[in-house]
């Protein structure tokens, strides 16, 4: 693994309006690495998606604890670590799967397939009643300016 | 989200950042104005979309399959590139027509 160069922890409620917060958030700490905007974005929607699943499959009764940590190690490899305490996932294989959702008609069913196609690697741990950990990595774009060290 | 009638049927004018909520607003808004009119076509109009995660997937799976069950058509348009690539990872432009994406198919 490379050298870490720069990390943050958020800790927020399981609220709708913290979606929009936990993904500018993201996209405001990775700045520096002068992604582009394709890569800006497909950040902060694969932590929309993980942030959503929180609200509504963690906690579905409840406002619950989420924790987001950003990681920043070099060449451009960045990592957002999405972790729950709430009812977890029985089924871990199943819940990847395109389509398949627990949220009714309401809810696509394309969140970790969206996670999966934006980032490089996802990988999901989760006891049923303990929580889930959502792990992403993306390496960044090269770029001339970009403080990629 | 705005409903308007046009000469070519209804459109709905979804704006700002479409999240879990914003979706489950826009869907139950859909339904009943699909229900209420029952037009012939309907155009899901994205361009005041400034972010969309895969609850906007579930936005427009629904209305395409209750348009299908009324017989009418369903497209999207304005649909930005950040919602296009959410779109396209999903496999809707398969079974939606996005007006400005044809060639992106």
């Amino acid at each position: 693994m490379k050298q870490l160069i720069n990390q943050m922890t958020l800790r927020f409620d399981s609220r709708s309006v913290n979606e929009g917060f936990a993904r500018v958030s993201a996209a405001a700490f990775i700045a520096p690495l002068d992604p582009t905007i394709d890569e800006l974005n497909d950040l902060k929607t694969a932590v929309s998606e993980a942030v959503t699943n929180c609200i509504v499959h963690a906690y579905p009764d409840r406002v619950g604890t989420i924790v987001m940590t950003a990681r920043i190690y070099e060449q451009g490899i960045v990592e957002f670590t999405i972790r729950d305490r709430g009812k977890g996932i029985e089924d871990i294989d199943r819940a990847r799967q395109p389509l398949f959702t627990t949220g009714g008609r309401e809810r696509s069913g394309m969140g970790f397939t969206i996670m999966e196609s934006f980032m490089d690697s996802l990988t999901v741990r989760s006891s049923p009643g303990k929580g889930v950990t959502v792990r992403m990595r993306k390496r960044l774009s090269p770029r001339a300016g970009g403080s990629q060290t | 989200m705005k409903i308007e009638q046009r000469e070519q049927g209804m459109a709905a004018i979804l704006e700002g950042e479409l999240g879990h909520r914003e979706a489950l607003e826009a869907m139950r808004s859909l339904e009943d104005a699909i229900d209420s009119y029952a037009p012939s076509s309907l155009e899901l109009d994205f361009s005041g979309v400034s972010f969309m995660d895969s609850s906007g997937i579930a936005v427009v799976v629904q209305a395409a399959r209750q348009m299908q069950a009324a017989g009418g058509s369903l497209a999207v348009s304005g649909a930005s590139r950040q919602a296009m690539r959410v779109f396209s990872a999903a496999g809707v432009p398969r079974l939606v027509r996005f007006i400005g994406w044809e060639e992106k198919k």
